[in-house]
């Protein structure tokens, strides 16, 4: 068959068998895994901002931070485990440490921050052992950078174009809404007098999280399609109007309560949405074998087939 | 450790009767998956899937029908067993790739893992499931129960090195009499995932029998991928600090 391809134009002329799938899409449900990666972004962004406020002076941001941190890991956490096929045995993410799965390094990553923002949490609620508080809250800043990008890695590391095509820039898009939604929860659970950090972290975050967005559907070319068509382009627009309005009403809420409750809301929904979409990106990309295909065939006709240098 | 043992599938003399998925089914004790009518061809199948671990292709051209038995590559660098977080997964003396079912916890992280699309979750049981290549069979020195059941040795079990050879030789004499579109699949050890286990002569493109033409193990590229998580991981740092430095 005749192929002629060229830079710009996708070849809609591809070979499969009888058009099913090459690959098995993720079967994360909703709202489970979205909710979970959104939760994890939070509490993570959360332990930064509670470090950062310790670190600094800033008691009353940082408490809320602590909190926010703590009830973020903590719903995170059940959410994963509801999402197992086995919710029994989710200790056995436990029995080992393998570099080679992201998972089993998210999970040891969680379970370190959940415990560092249990503590920082613990001590605050009870006034019990404030030191240990302390030093577990600025602790929780270096597990929580890490909750806040590993996951982008746990998506990129599959066989889904979509996502694995997606590996600079996801962890850039997840970090940036992860301060985006921090940001926002903080700013809503802060005196405003005290939460001028919480509104640029807002801001930032969500100028952040869009750029990433946009440059990653730029780059990737076919394989970024899936984040504009269907439910999944639904999703990742609603979700930049939604956080850079978010955005824009938090640098201009000024003394309004119902704007800035309207900002902190925006944000949390456009993180939500961004979550959502780069999950169903992620199916819909699977689903349709021309997203396999295509690249794989291209780098055939090209001579530059694919190897693994090294192992 | 044994010898690395595989499957060679000779697509050219598969005739689509799938007594493979019968005796497949009936030896591992899979339980069915459905009875879909697909209404493409004589597949009622579909897919490998956590119930389906052999698969016969069926796809019909002008002047022929190509039947292919499709089935867990075994790969040298395998992406299901690398981010398995449980260590479910793992190779077994004779080089293949097996779940145990009894560690897995029903993440699903496998399945999306896969590049070939072949391990699968039971959602009726919560656990991933796929061809074992008849590890209890091999364990007792018998061959996998669908080699054992093929009827025109399309399926090849053995030592891998032999069966590479074997299918060289096989290639060299279908090109000699005119088939010259006749292919290996997954025989070369310096492809994508290193060479598979059981591997395949095709006579069309591999995307026409739903395999994908050039598959790459997505762990490949990980340590790129925590670099790059690394970056963002230090940017927020930054970022929160940056928020926090202005006057109070």
């Amino acid at each position: 068959m005749p192929r002629r391809r060229d830079e710009m134009v996708p070849d809609a002329e591809f070979r499969s068998y009888y058009g099913q799938p090459v690959i098995k899409q993720p079967i994360w449900h909703e709202p489970h895994m979205p909710t979970y990666l959104y939760l994890g972004g939070l509490s993570g962004a959360a332990g930064a901002m509670a470090a950062a406020a310790r670190l600094t002076g800033r008691d009353r941001l940082e408490l809320a931070a602590r909190m926010t941190a703590f009830a973020g890991a903590s719903a995170g956490a059940a959410f994963l485990v509801a999402e197992l096929g086995r919710p029994m045995r989710f200790l056995n993410m436990l029995r080992v440490f393998k570099l080679t799965s992201p998972m089993s390094v998210g999970s040891w990553t969680l379970a370190a921050h959940s415990g560092l923002t249990g503590v920082a949490a613990g001590s605050a609620v009870t006034g019990l052992l404030p030191l240990a508080g302390d030093a577990a809250s600025v602790a929780s800043g270096l597990s929580g950078v890490a909750m806040a990008t590993y996951t982008a890695v746990l998506l990129a590391d599959t066989a889904v174009p979509a996502w694995h095509e997606g590996m600079r820039e996801l962890p850039f898009l997840f970090s940036g809404s992860a301060l985006a939604s921090a940001g926002a929860a903080v700013m809503l659970t802060t005196p405003r007098a005290q939460a001028g950090p919480a509104r640029a972290a807002a801001a930032a975050g969500a100028v952040a999280e869009v750029v990433a967005g946009g440059l990653m559907e730029r780059r990737l070319g076919l394989v970024g399609e899936p984040y504009r068509k269907g439910r999944a382009g639904r999703l990742m627009r609603a979700s930049r109007v939604l956080t850079l309005g978010g955005a824009l009403l938090a640098t201009v809420a000024g003394r309004s309560r119902a704007l800035t409750a309207l900002s902190g809301l925006a944000i949390t929904a456009g993180a939500l949405c961004t979550r959502f979409g780069v999950l169903e990106a992620g199916r819909a990309s699977a689903k349709d074998p021309r997203y396999t295909v295509v690249p794989q065939r291209d780098r055939l006709d090209a001579g530059r087939p694919a190897s693994v240098p090294g192992r | 450790m044994a010898e690395r043992v595989g499957f060679f599938t000779d697509t050219s003399i598969c005739i689509g009767c799938k007594a493979c998925e019968v005796a497949c089914k009936e030896w591992n004790n899979v339980p069915d998956d459905g009875f879909v009518f697909r209404a493409t061809s004589y597949d009622n199948t579909g897919a490998l899937g956590a119930s389906t671990w052999r698969h016969v292709a069926f796809v019909e051209q002008d002047g022929r029908w190509l039947m292919s038995s499709d089935v867990c590559k075994h790969c040298t660098h395998a992406a299901c067993l690398d981010v398995c977080p449980t260590g479910a997964l793992f190779r077994t003396e004779f080089d293949t790739v097996v779940v145990q079912s009894d560690v897995c916890n029903g993440c699903g992280y496998c399945v999306p893992a896969c590049p070939y699309g072949v391990i699968d979750r039971r959602e009726d049981d919560g656990r991933a499931w796929k061809c074992t290549l008849c590890y209890d069979r091999l364990r007792g020195g018998m061959e996998p129960a669908c080699a054992k059941a093929c009827p025109t040795k399309s399926i090849q079990f053995g030592p891998l090195d032999e069966l590479r050879q074997r299918a060289e030789e096989r290639v060299e004499r279908l090109h000699a009499e005119g088939t010259t579109e006749a292919r290996l699949y997954g025989a070369n050890p310096d492809n994508g995932v290193g060479g598979t286990g059981a591997f395949f002569l095709l006579l069309d493109e591999p995307e026409t029998y739903g395999l994908p033409p050039d598959p790459v193990v997505t762990t490949r590229d990980l340590p790129a991928m925590w670099r790059w998580a690394g970056g963002a991981a230090l940017a927020l740092a930054a970022g929160v600090a940056a928020c926090f430095l202005g006057r109070r």
